[in-house]
């Protein structure tokens, strides 16, 4: 029990740092995917093979990446940015916004084609469109946001590098990891991969059903007597 | 907004639409009166659901000129001029949501109070005991009365159907040829219609147009256009033959 107070800022961080990303990621990727899949934008095959890639980057690379943009020298070494937490997040942002764009533009793109035009019939301004059409491809949405926040909570690479791994001050459960294990602290490293894999068992299976209440939502406001 | 001399809701001059460079649309001159229920007829790949596309103003004419109440749209048409138009596809796809939701989508969009409009169009269409079903299980007549209830909820100043009641049973037939008749003669919705059955055409239009290759072969008050076509090719069309 004397390990507690040590380990909840470290889950703390951890969720925060991802949660931040995840939600920054989202908010950019989805309209990002929807819009490349919905509009002819100049130079979309690029772009989308550039999301592509982006989706297997390794994490390391991007810390590496990060790292130099606000390193000292670096063009935003003023932000002061090295070993915080907002480096942790940019570097978050960067490896999950490729996925949640990519996987938002499969979905999307696997709508029926003809979805669009009627929406645009009944009266939708383009966003409007976009966003209906995000809502109609959920479950795919849904596992990009799932997948994204799976590959950063347990991404280890670009938090060690930019973070730093500063005890009370950037440690997340990976890089507690990696130092208890390095330090033959087996039984303490176990402990912190088992939160890690229950702590996203647990947001995982309360993204699901988020989305499945969202799905359902629409019978429910029905059933509601009156208007 | 100011009408047009001979005061006609559209008015399409020279309007041509191509795709990849091959015209599939070619009309020398068509007017669309209000309160008018125009049938257009013709063969498969004729142009007819590329016409509904260009009335609802979801795509604009490759050349010539479209004009609305006597104002030339724009490529890219302001919302609320999109918004007086609505089409019924051919193939209507709904939304994974209640039929209720469904009906209700476009009012949302316009920031309009879901009210007892959406029941009165549901009671419209007979769908009033469905309203809560999930829109993917309807069968396929079902659906089409969703689709038809959602646009017929915007109360459009222009309803475009295209096609509204093909591979269906003579009882959702017969109910949507009289909630169209009844939106054109009682509401005095102007319709345009896409149809492949003659009979059809006879039931509801004031006009029909028969399309052939992209162009308006003729177009006549419906009784001329049965009895007393001008065109051999109308009145190929009319006895049933084959006509391309
Ligand atoms: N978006 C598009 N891109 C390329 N070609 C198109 C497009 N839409 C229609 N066409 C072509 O234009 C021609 C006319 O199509 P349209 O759908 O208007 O015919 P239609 O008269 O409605 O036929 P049907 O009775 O089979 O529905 C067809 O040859 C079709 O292949
Ligand atoms: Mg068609």
């Amino acid at each position: 029990m004397d390990v507690l107070p040590q380990l909840l800022p470290i889950i703390l961080l951890s969720l925060s740092v991802s949660g931040v990303a995840l939600a920054i990621a989202t908010l950019i990727g989805l309209p990002l995917g929807a819009l490349l899949a919905l509009r002819p934008v100049p130079g979309k095959r690029f772009w989308e093979l550039l999301i592509y890639t982006g989706m297997g980057l390794p994490p390391v690379v991007v810390g590496l990446f990060v790292y130099l943009l606000l390193s000292r020298s670096g063009p935003l070494g003023w932000l002061g940015w090295l070993f915080t937490a907002p480096a942790m997040i940019t570097a978050q942002v960067i490896i999950a916004l490729p996925m949640v764009a990519g996987l938002a533009l499969t979905a999307v793109e696997g709508l029926d084609p003809s979805l669009r035009l009627q929406l645009r019939a009944l009266g939708a301004s383009p966003n409007q469109v976009m966003w209906t059409l995000l809502g109609e491809a959920r479950s795919g949405v849904l596992s990009a946001i799932v997948a994204a926040f799976g590959s950063i909570i347990s991404e280890v690479g670009a938090v060690m590098l930019v973070g730093g791994n500063i005890e009370g001050q950037t440690r997340v459960l990976t890089t507690a990891i990696v130092l208890e294990t390095r330090q033959g602290e087996f039984g303490l490293a176990l402990a912190l991969g088992t939160v890690l894999l229950t702590l996203t068992f647990i947001i995982n299976y309360w993204l699901v059903r988020a989305g499945q209440r969202r799905e359902t939502a629409a019978w429910r406001a029905e059933a509601r007597p009156g208007r | 907004m100011t009408t047009g001399p001979a005061g006609a809701l559209y008015s399409l001059r020279a309007v041509t639409k191509s795709y990849a460079g091959r015209a599939v649309l070619d009309l020398a001159a068509l007017e669309i009166e209000r309160g008018e229920a125009l049938a257009l007829v013709g063969p498969s790949g004729a142009g007819k659901s590329t016409l509904l596309r260009l009335l609802n103003f979801l795509e604009p004419p490759s050349a010539g000129e479209l004009r609305f109440r006597g104002q030339p749209v724009a490529a890219e048409p302001p919302l609320d001029l999109l918004r007086r138009v609505t089409t019924v596809f051919q193939r209507p796809v709904l939304l994974q949501q209640s039929v209720r939701d469904n009906v209700a989508y476009g009012l949302k969009l316009r920031g309009l109070a879901v009210d007892g409009r959406v029941d009165a169009a549901l009671e419209q269409v007979g769908l009033q005991a469905l309203a809560r079903q999930p829109a993917h299980k309807l069968s396929g007549g079902e659906m089409q009365r969703a689709a038809l209830a959602r646009a017929l909820v915007l109360e459009p100043e222009v309803l475009l159907l295209d096609e509204p009641t093909a591979n269906l049973d003579p009882y959702n037939v017969g109910l949507i040829e009289r909630i169209v008749s009844d939106q054109n003669r009682a509401r005095g919705t102007t319709v345009v219609m896409v149809t492949h059955n003659v009979f059809q055409a006879r039931r509801l239009a004031t006009r029909v147009g028969l399309l052939l290759g992209g162009q308006l072969v003729e177009l006549a008050p419906t009784d001329l256009f049965f009895e007393a076509p001008r065109d051999p090719r109308t009145a190929a069309f009319v006895r049933g033959e084959m006509v391309y």
